[in-house]
């Protein structure tokens, strides 16, 4: 039994490789976006992809969290491996803030435009929201947030290997339950305070200042989840292939896929719930958003948005054969993780740099932030034993049956 | 359906059952059914069971849930009765989806109920035969069918020999029938306690 990972040659390599085309795609975009209104393409491809990844490596955070409040057992079998993704929330996070604080305070970079303060004065919606969309709040809501999901992140994971090292009796056992539900419940108080109500909301919902949607962080959160799943779901077939993780097997694969399908569905649940009431009131101010998504340049991407995140999910996921083989479930993750980078694109580009154009940059981008995910991820599952051998609930995840 | 006869054991415990299913099986014994008090994962495969066909029955119900309810509401509001509803278009698709998913659910849901019950053999006003009185309460109680090659005494031992208690021979229906427990033969009746006067 393999126990202790050991990061491959080839994936390293690829790592490198993949983080190189990104590097490289960051150097030809800032030769080859330059001007004022050139540059906007940078800056938003650059958004799009360091909150897509940050968010999705915090579902990882909230997937322990979220299985641990619930008391499950299954997981504990690979939870390792979302705790190692989890693991780069700090660093990912320290980037978009990076950026962020770049957008807001460099005003070379028109994402923003709310950041006009003579255009904001003559602007009555703006002027109301000027409170929320300000530097000040901004800032602080942004060093709160990315500092207090690394904080509640690394803590998960010290405490969680900490655990390692203890002898397991029915004392241990109960303070290891009692102190990860306390500090998951913290995490996820702030989690649906963040991400599940206002973050999205300003980072990237405030790109289309005048219009608003209570459905957006919800809508965020549905597609960065289920991309974390499929996230997960990747690392523990890795390592499964490679002769790790014994204890995890198709069972707990089938329920890795039900959570792909289920909230699949989920995100198509908000992304209707959201068009439905806009094309149904028909306000011109809110249906200004989907005017350039719908019957503009975008309106391709719109729909294979829906295709991809929906139908193939739905179909595909449908029949209990397919959660169970792993090569299907490599498949669907990683179209998932696509479809979902996808709608980030569709979320940030229309209201940025406006015109559909093809996406090398942001791809290539986005590529380099994958290399980078595998390569934290990698050096973090080599820090610990793959399987948490003294808790308590370890039996239930290796018994566990569908 | 027809009259049977079986040998009927009970067990006390999954973990003695799932060891007597196997060996039953792999003496080559006919099982008819086992009966708990509570759902044990496995089961089904230890009996060797095929796997059920009730998800397949309710994606047909839903897609007949899904194609009633588009076709109706299309039909309706383009051709039998056009309505000018908010100045909307005729054929309103995203109007339309909330009650297509709703009838897609609806359909299902009913449908694989409903399904579930015929494949239990549960509904309303029918019957089957009881093994055991305690089956549904904290027994585990195997029937095995005789069939004609079957040596019914030797069965007998062979389940006492793997942990079954209170072993019969019972004759009995197979399947379910027109009747009522509280019409027919009632079977607490002659053990219900006698009340107590204080």
């Amino acid at each position: 039994m393999k126990d202790q990972f050991v990061v491959p040659a080839r994936l390293k390599t690829t790592s490198f490789v993949l983080m190189g085309i990104g590097l490289l795609t960051l150097l030809i975009g800032l030769f080859a976006f330059q001007g004022e209104h050139g540059s906007t393409r940078f800056w938003a491809g650059l958004l799009q992809n360091s909150t897509f990844f940050t968010l999705i490596v915090l579902a990882s955070t909230f997937f322990i969290a979220a299985t641990t409040l619930a008391h499950g057992g299954w997981q504990i079998g690979f939870r390792r491996v979302p705790e190692a993704i989890s693991m780069a929330v700090p660093v990912l996070g320290g980037i978009l803030f990076l950026l962020l604080m770049i957008l807001v305070f460099t005003g070379k970079t028109h994402i923003y435009h709310w950041l006009d303060t003579e255009h904001v004065a003559h602007d009555p919606i703006l002027t109301w929201k000027a409170p929320f969309l300000s530097k000040a709040f901004f800032t602080t809501a942004a060093v709160l947030t990315i500092g207090l999901w690394s904080y509640f992140t690394l803590k998960l994971r010290k405490m969680s290997i900490e655990q390692d090292s203890w002898d397991l009796s029915k004392e241990t056992g109960k303070r290891i339950i009692w102190r990860n539900t306390v500090w998951c419940g913290g995490f996820l108080v702030v989690f649906v305070l963040s991400v599940g109500s206002t973050t999205p909301w300003m980072w990237l919902m405030s790109i289309d200042a005048h219009w608003y949607s209570t459905m957006y962080s919800w809508y965020t959160f549905a597609s960065t989840w289920v991309s974390g799943v499929a996230l997960i779901t990747l690392f523990v077939i890795y390592l499964k292939r490679n002769g790790y993780l014994p204890m995890v097997n198709e069972e707990h694969l089938h329920d890795l896929g039900k959570f792909c399908f289920a909230f699949s569905i989920f995100w198509t649940y908000l992304w209707f719930s959201q068009y439905m009431l806009i094309w149904y009131a028909n306000m011109p101010e809110e249906i200004v958003y989907f005017k350039p998504r719908v019957w503009g340049e975008w309106r391709p991407i719109f729909f294979l948005n829906l295709l991809i995140n929906f139908v193939t999910p739905l179909l595909f996921l449908m029949k209990r054969d397919t959660k169970r083989n792993y090569s299907s479930m490599v498949f669907i993750a990683v179209v998932i993780i696509f479809g979902h980078w996808l709608d980030f694109w569709q979320m940030v580009g229309p209201g940025t740099y406006q015109h559909l154009v093809f996406p090398w940059f942001e791809f290539g981008i986005g590529l380099g932030f994958v290399g980078l995910i595998i390569f934290l991820v990698s050096n973090q599952l080599t820090k610990a034993a793959l399987v948490p051998k003294t808790h308590p609930y370890l039996k239930e995840s290796i018994v566990h049956h569908t | 359906m027809a009259v049977k006869n079986f040998v009927v054991a009970s067990f006390d415990d999954e973990a003695v059952l799932f060891p007597a299913v196997k060996k039953v099986r792999t003496a080559g014994y006919k099982i008819h059914d086992v009966y708990t008090p509570f759902p044990v994962h496995g089961l089904d495969h230890a009996m060797g069971l095929r796997e059920t066909s009730l998800h397949t029955a309710g994606f047909v119900y839903g897609i007949t849930g899904t194609t009633t309810a588009l076709s109706c509401m299309s039909w309706i509001f383009t051709t039998d009765w056009p309505m000018n509803i908010g100045g909307k278009p005729h054929f309103p698709l995203p109007a339309f989806i909330p009650i297509t998913f709703e009838l897609t659910v609806l359909f299902s849901a009913v449908g694989m109920v409903l399904t579930f019950c015929y494949l239990c053999q549960l509904a309303p006003f029918v019957k089957k035969h009881i093994f055991h009185p305690r089956q549904t309460d904290d027994l585990f109680v195997m029937a095995i069918e005789v069939t004609a090659k079957t040596n019914a005494e030797e069965l007998k031992k062979f389940l006492a020999g793997i942990g079954g208690t209170q072993i019969n021979e019972q004759r009995a229906e197979a399947g379910w029938w027109y009747g009522r427990y509280d019409r027919e033969d009632r079977l607490f009746d002659n053990k219900r306690p006698e009340p107590v006067n204080a």
